[in-house]
This record gives C-alpha cells, sequence and structure tokens, in this order.
C-alpha cells in the first residue's frame, strides 16, 4: 500500500525528468547535464544544501497555509498578497521594534503583526464567502492584485527607508534576524515551517477542530446537517491559511532578506500550489516535496546564470510532474474500472 | 413541419405505434428501476408517464434517449427492433428529449443555441435558421427572440428554445422530462398548449409528469408507473369519455393502491396506545415560502410516547422543510416544538440532539454522511469533539475505532471494515449506520425522513422492522413518506401535506387508504 503510494508519487516526477528532457533538448542543452548540475547546485554542494534549506522555510509555512486551506475545501488563491503585506508588515515592525525592545521580543512581536495583517486581509474574502457564498477563487486572486500593489505603496512611500537611494524598507541588522542553525547559513525558520507543517498536518488529521473542518471541505451540506457552524468554520479556515501565508512573510524578511524592496514578489503562493497537490495535501510528504522543489529551484537559479536555461525551467518542471500525475491517476482508476467490471 | 397536420383527426385506434417497448427491464446494484415495462408510443398521441419519484420515470426516459441500455426486453421504432446506444443516435432516430433542467448554453443567444452540434467545418447558416423558426414558430404560434441571450429567457422559453431544436432535428418523438416542474402556473398552461398543438401536427409526445392534474388536462394517454413497474394505463377513450374525478380517483388507485406485488401487503396489526401526554408537541411551526419550496404553514401536531404519526404527501409539498424545522436544521419563523414539555424552539441543532430529538435525513449520501470519510467517523459525524470519543479535542482513536466495530456489530452494518470510506457502502447499509448513529443513548422523538427510499426490499423490511421496535421501545416517531403502503403499514395515525400544509389527519384503519389518497391530491377526506 505504502510503496504503491510511494511509486504513485515518484513515477510521474522520472516520466516527467525523461518529458523535461526532450524539451531541453529541443532547447539545446544537454538534459544529463542540466540535471547534473541542479542537483549538485541545490543537493550536493554544502553551500547549495544550505540556500536550499533556507528556501524551504517560507515554501514549508506557504505549504501549510495551502493544505489548511485546500483539505477544508476552500481555495485560497490569494497566498502571494497575504504573503507580500506579512512580510512587509514584518519588515516595517522590526528595525523599530529593536530600538525599544528586546530583540527576541521583538522578532516576536513583528511575527504576529505579520500574521494579523495577513488574516486581515483574507477577512473580506472570508466573509464573503462565509455569508454570500462568493467564490473565494475569484476574490482571493483579486485580493493578491490589490494587496501586492498595496505592498508596493507601503514600501516606497510609507515604510521608506531615507537612509538609500533604492526604495526600500529599513533593513533589520544581521545579528538582530532569527537565528542561524549553528555555524551554518541555514535559518531557524526552516525548522519553524517543519513544526508548523507538522501542526497543521496532526491538526486536520487528529484534533475533532481538524475533522469539523475536512467535513466541511468534503461535504459542505452534511456538515450542516449535522450541525456544524459553516460561517464560522469558514472564517476560521480563512484565518489560518492568510496567518500562516503571513507568517511565511515574516519568517523570510526576519530570517533572510532583512527588508523589503519595492517591487519585490518572490510568488512562493503559486510554486507551491502544485506541490501541495503534489503531495496530495499530506504534510509528510508536503515537506518532503518542498524539499524537492527547493533542490530544483536553488539548482535551477545556478544552472540558469551557468547553463542558459530560464530559471521559471524549474516551474515547467514541476508542471510536466503534476501533468503526468494527474494521467497516471487517470489510468490508475480506468484500470480499477476495468477491474472491478 | 415534415408531418405536418396531416393526422389530426384519425381515431387514436389506428394511429402508428412510433415506438413501443417490450417487456424492458433495467437494473442496477440493489435495484430494479424498471421491470418488464410495456409501453407504445404512438404519433399524434400525448403520453403521459405519471409516477412517484423512485417510480423508474427517469430510467425509461434514458433507455429511450439513449444515455442508458436496458438489461432486458426490446424497443422497437418503427416496428423493426432497434438499439438506442447513444444520445447521438437517439437524435439520429428522431427522439428529442427535454430534460427537466434546461441543457442552454446560457451564455450564449437563442438562435446560437440552436445552431450548436453541428459538424465543425460547416459554417452556421443563420438565415436558414431564421426562416425555419419562423415557419415552425408560426405554426405553433411560438414567439421567441432568437437574439436573446438564454441566461435572460424565462424558464418557459428556455424550453420552448429545447423543444423548437427538437423540431428543427426532425424529431418525430419529443420527450418533455418533468418540464413543468420549474414552471408558472401560465408557464405550465402554455406549455400544454404547445404540446397539444404539436401532438396534432402528428408528433409522438412523451410527458412525463407526477403532477395528476396536468396528466388528465394535457393527455391523451395516461401509463402510471409504481416501484419501476408499469401499473396501468388508461386510455384515450377511456380519458375522454369519463369525467375527471372519475379518472382522478382511478388514478389514485393506480398510484397509490393494494397490489399483490408490493412489499408487506399484510394488514398492521392495531395496537392499544398507552394514553399517555404527547412526547412531541409542535404547533403552529411556520416557515416562509422560498425558492424551490412551499414553506410550512402554521403545522401543528402531538406525537405520543410509542407513536407512530406519518406524514404523507406527494413529494416536495413541505416534508422535508418540516423534519429539518423540527431537527434545527432550518430556522423556523414562528411556533413552538416541545420534547417531553421542554421548549426546543430557542436550542440549537446540537441541543436538540442531546435532549433526545433525533432526524434521519432522506439524502443519505448527499447529506446524511461524508462519502469520503471512514465508516467510523461518520457514526460520530453529529458528535465530533465530545467526550470521551474525543479528549480536548483530540481523536481517541482506538476508542473510535471499537465503538463503531461495536455499532457496526449490533446494527449489522456490512463493511469490510470500520475504516472503509463509507461511500464504497450499498444504500442499505448506510441507512444501517444512520440508523445506529441516530439512535444511540438518548434517543426519545424520531423523524424518519422517506426512510426505504431507494433501497431494495430486503433492508425496506429490515429498516420497516426497525421503525417499529423503535415505537415499541416508548420512542415516539415521525415516518415521513411517500409511499402510502408504508405508511399504511406501520403508522397509527397519518397527516397528509399538500403545499406546505397538513390538509388532514386520519387514523389508519379500514377507510384510511382512500381518504388520504384524496387528501394527498387536494380533495377533502
Amino acid at each position: 500500500m505504502i510503496i504503491e503510494r510511494i511509486s504513485m508519487a515518484l513515477g510521474p516526477i522520472a516520466v516527467a525528468l525523461l518529458f523535461a528532457g526532450i524539451i531541453l533538448i529541443i532547447a539545446g542543452v544537454n538534459p544529463v547535464s542540466y540535471y547534473a548540475y541542479v542537483l549538485q547546485r541545490g543537493l550536493f554542494s554544502w553551500i547549495g544544501l544550505q540556500q536550499t534549506l533556507t528556501r524551504m522555510a517560507p515554501l514549508l509555512f506557504i505549504a501549510a497555509s495551502l493544505i489548511v486551506a485546500f483539505r477544508a475545501g476552500i481555495w485560497n488563491l490569494g497566498t502571494d498578497g497575504q504573503f507580500l503585506l506579512g512580510a512587509v508588515t514584518a519588515a516595517a515592525a522590526a528595525p523599530l521594534l529593536v530600538t525599544v525592545i528586546p530583540v527576541w521580543l521583538a522578532v516576536s512581536l513583528s511575527m504576529v503583526l505579520a500574521t494579523a495583517v495577513a488574516m486581515l486581509w483574507s477577512l473580506l474574502p472570508a466573509l464573503l464567502r462565509a455569508y454570500q457564498g462568493v467564490n473565494e477563487i475569484i476574490t482571493t486572486l483579486m485580493m493578491t492584485f490589490l494587496g501586492i500593489s498595496f505592498a508596493n505603496v507601503l514600501v516606497k512611500l510609507v515604510f521608506l527607508d531615507p537612509a538609500t537611494t533604492v526604495p526600500q524598507t529599513r533593513t533589520l541588522a544581521v545579528e538582530n534576524r532569527l537565528p542561524r542553525l549553528f555555524d551554518t547559513t541555514i535559518t531557524s525558520g526552516v525548522i519553524m515551517g517543519i513544526v508548523a507543517v507538522v501542526a497543521v498536518h496532526l491538526m486536520m488529521t487528529r484534533t475533532s477542530f481538524g475533522l469539523k473542518l475536512r467535513v466541511v471541505g468534503a461535504n459542505p451540506r452534511a456538515a450542516l446537517h449535522a450541525g456544524l457552524n459553516v460561517p464560522t468554520l469558514t472564517i476560521s479556515v480563512f484565518a489560518l491559511s492568510a496567518g500562516l501565508a503571513g507568517l511565511a512573510g515574516a519568517v523570510d524578511i526576519l530570517g533572510v532578506y532583512g527588508n523589503v524592496r519595492a517591487d519585490w514578489n518572490p510568488a512562493y503562493g503559486m510554486a507551491v500550489i502544485p506541490v501541495v497537490f503534489l503531495s496530495r495535501m499530506n504534510g509528510f510528504a508536503a515537506i518532503a516535496f518542498v524539499f524537492l522543489f527547493s533542490v530544483l529551484s536553488i539548482g535551477g537559479e545556478s544552472a540558469a546564470r551557468r547553463l542558459g536555461v530560464p530559471q521559471d525551467f524549474t516551474l515547467v518542471f514541476v508542471a510536466i510532474t503534476l501533468i503526468v500525475l494527474a494521467l497516471a491517476e487517470y489510468m490508475a482508476q480506468r484500470r480499477a474500472a476495468v477491474r472491478e467490471a | 413541419m415534415r408531418i405536418a397536420g396531416t393526422l389530426s383527426g384519425v381515431p387514436a385506434l389506428t394511429m402508428a405505434e412510433t415506438i413501443v417497448l417490450e417487456g424492458v427491464t433495467k437494473r442496477f446494484p440493489g435495484v430494479v428501476a424498471n421491470d418488464r415495462v410495456d409501453l407504445a408510443i404512438r404519433a399524434g398521441e400525448v403520453h403521459v408517464l405519471l409516477g412517484e419519484n423512485g417510480a423508474g420515470k427517469s430510467t425509461l426516459i434514458d433507455m429511450l434517449s439513449g444515455v442508458q441500455q436496458p438489461d432486458g426486453g426490446r424497443i422497437l421504432i418503427d416496428g423493426k427492433v432497434a438499439t438506442i446506444s447513444s444520445p447521438k443516435l437517439a437524435l439520429a432516430l428522431g427522439i428529442g428529449t427535454v430534460f427537466q433542467h434546461t441543457m442552454l448554453v446560457p451564455t450564449l443567444t437563442a438562435g446560437e443555441n440552436l445552431l450548436l452540434g453541428a459538424p465543425w467545418w460547416r459554417l452556421p447558416k443563420k438565415s436558414e435558421l431564421k426562416a425555419r423558426v419562423a415557419e415552425i414558430s408560426k405554426d405553433l404560434g411560438l414567439a421567441i427572440d432568437l437574439n436573446a441571450r438564454a441566461a435572460d429567457l424565462s424558464l418557459g422559453e428556455q424550453q420552448q428554445v429545447e423543444i423548437l431544436r427538437a423540431l428543427l432535428r426532425q424529431s418525430r418523438v419529443l420527450i418533455l422530462d418533468e418540464s413543468t416542474s420549474m414552471l408558472t402556473p401560465k408557464g405550465i398552461e402554455d406549455l400544454g398548449a404547445l404540446m397539444r398543438k404539436l401532438a396534432k401536427q402528428g408528433l409522438a409526445i412523451v410527458f412525463i409528469t407526477h403532477k395528476l392534474k396536468e396528466a388528465v388536462a394535457f393527455g391523451d394517454r395516461i401509463s402510471v408507473l409504481k416501484l419501476g413497474r408499469k401499473v396501468g394505463e388508461i386510455t384515450a377513450e377511456e380519458l375522454k369519455s369519463r369525467d375527471n374525478h372519475t379518472i382522478i380517483a382511478e388514478i389514485v388507485e393506480l398510484m397509490f393502491g393494494r397490489r399483490s406485488g408490493d412489499p408487506e401487503t399484510g394488514r398492521r396489526e392495531a395496537r392499544a396506545l398507552p394514553a399517555a401526554a404527547p412526547l412531541l408537541e409542535v404547533r403552529g411551526l411556520t416557515l416562509p415560502a422560498a425558492s424551490g419550496h412551499h414553506g410550512l404553514k402554521s403545522i401543528s401536531f402531538d406525537v405520543r410516547p410509542g407513536e407512530i404519526l406519518g406524514i404523507a404527501g406527494i413529494d416536495g409539498n413541505g416534508q422535508k422543510q418540516l423534519a429539518e424545522a423540527l431537527a434545527g436544521q432550518r430556522k423556523a419563523a414562528a411556533g413552538s416544538i416541545r420534547l417531553n414539555g421542554a421548549d426546543l424552539m430557542s436550542r440549537s441543532q446540537a441541543e436538540r440532539r442531546a435532549m433526545g430529538l433525533r432526524y434521519l435525513t432522506d439524502d443519505r449520501l448527499g447529506e446524511g454522511t461524508v462519502g469520503a470519510l471512514a465508516v467510523a467517523t461518520n457514526f460520530f459525524l453529529k458528535e465530533i469533539g465530545r467526550e470521551p470519543l474525543w479528549r480536548r479535542g483530540i481523536e481517541q482513536r482506538r476508542a473510535i475505532a471499537s465503538r463503531a466495530a461495536a455499532l457496526v456489530k449490533q446494527y449489522d452494518v456490512r463493511t469490510p471494515s470500520v475504516h472503509t470510506p463509507v461511500g464504497r457502502l450499498s444504500g442499505g447499509n448506510i441507512q444501517k449506520l444512520i440508523i445506529a448513529r441516530e439512535l444511540v443513548e438518548g434517543a426519545r422523538a424520531i423523524i424518519f425522513n422517506k426512510p426505504t427510499h431507494g433501497l431494495d426490499l430486503s433492508n425496506t423490511l429490515a429498516t420497516r422492522h426497525r421503525i417499529r421496535e423503535i415505537a415499541a421501545a416508548g420512542m415516539s416517531v415521525v415516518l415521513i413518506s411517500t409511499d402510502l403502503e408504508e405508511l399504511l403499514a406501520l403508522a397509527d395515525r397519518i397527516a397528509v401535506m399538500s403545499g406546505g400544509a397538513i390538509s388532514g389527519f386520519v387514523d389508519n384503519g379500514e377507510a384510511a387508504h382512500s381518504a388520504i389518497g384524496r387528501l394527498m391530491i387536494g380533495l377533502a377526506a
């Protein structure tokens, strides 16, 4: 059973590697040397591995955010806006707060603020969905559109660091950022991210609250029939999901970048959605797939500089994997149907 | 029109039989949807298929329109045996179907919708369409604006567009599946007039409905289906020669009457109920009407301990709203509900359940259970978070599994394991699971909504047996059913619902049967 599941997840990846290789050949790049280079830079070199693990921190929080939402049947596609506003909030708050309160408190408080702002940003789609049944896919996407612009406005007009010529927020001094793990450059955010994903996974699978969310997600009418307070649960899902996305932004700023530059938008949310689907919304599988995705994107970024393959190729690869996975699932179902008949 | 007008006035006897069904049978797992049905569809005639939900009308239509294949019997078209293997072939054979919910593309105009379906390499011939539509419309007195968006048309107009589409494709047989169920009274009248005109032009019309009045008003011939079987046919001559009241009485007898093949035709043994105070008291329960239902009009009744109160009525007359208002799933506007003297109106769904009021929904997979979740989880769907199966919100897996295993055994739920997703179980076993869930600890009054709907015979009998046991144990039972036989076999008293109100109470006894039948169709008892 477990073996079947793992092969159902890894088989498509192998097939996708093949297809992506063909695309590389067409683009005039030797796929073997490309893959080798990506693995070398993202996984097998110490510097690359540290970067990979550091990159995982925000991605893990976003994965946690999406798992809560998707399992509850809420398609929060607004994590990018929530992420950026969280990031800007943390970037604005932390450098100010460290001047008045102890560093650990300032950093923690910044994370709380970032979470709160992101939650607030999801309130409108949450209310619309809970009480008016307005499709959250559209509202969260629109709120992201607004959120990205709003974050930019904040960076350029409100939280602008007057000491620099490039438009960006005040920079949090390196010694005040989230601690790094031992003597490495790996941020402790990755540990927090893993804790977040595992906590979300356990919440969804082992607690009554998580079960209620799953019931709402799997059959909203059954939830009503069972007497669950669907609007309240819906709003809590939005709050949790958006809060985790905001936390992702805070962790990325407080742990890695220290400030937000104008027009910065890594669009992690859109990249993590297929990763979460690949993991079938299972927390532990999501950690593994986020790691894989990090290796590919860190390696891909290096390969882009070295081999001239655009770093977007990582996303192309993930997309191909997802399509192959869908095909594999379709074929498995067909086979099961034939066996039954 | 291809066969315009020539057949009008020809006596029914000599009319050509366009389609003949001989002993057509269709089985689904656990259910026989159609059992040796014979049917003749003639040109120039409106043939009404009348029957309750679940009588097998839709399956019959699916087989005529190529969506389903019969398991037995044969279909003859123009006297030759035919296999209608696909909807496309049905169209090619001249069988057009207008389904209950219109299939128009809402963002396209009426004209564009009519042009759909031609081979892709052909340019749509708009002017030709216009001319042909004008020709057909003139004969039938239709006025459809081809440039209006389908979404902007009324439901009646949308149906006219679909009928036009069928005519444009040279259909000889037009099937209207529950076409009046969503229409306003005016729309129904218009559709009826249109059907009459089409029949006059020589089309064979099959009109499916569960409304008696429409059947009598628009039909030339009425076939009554019940539990998958054709239980009777009223011919054109009979329809013409007798007055409407006699016909309606005859149909009521066919639809609700006793027949030798029905499950449980034996008489219910009269039970002497202890003269106790009512356990469940409902007074003036009111719910405003909304789209899709009648609302509730000041419903009042009492149920004593050990009593089974049946609620009869044609489906969709407020029964489900009543059940939901009682259970607290739907908020009533006014009235009072008391259980053993305690007020329930101000209580939430969960509180009512805890106080002993239980509701078994008729929609077992749609809202009664979550198909993807395990059997064990579904047992406790209404208890999520309660001690001892959850402690401080943490699931106690072992306790849940062992409790579920005990219920599976006690209620004879056939499942591979308690971890099996409930969606894989048969309807009868899902019903057992729901019964177990609602009877658990402290049940005092139970509302059953169509408890045997869609079940096979053995599960139907098992469920009925269970309902008797529940009453015998001193609980109050409200039994909502559209199956009159079931009510007569189980209930002590029967209330009849019509249009969201209770139109009368009947004590179950010798004369109950015809009294209820009359109340159901809106006549005084």
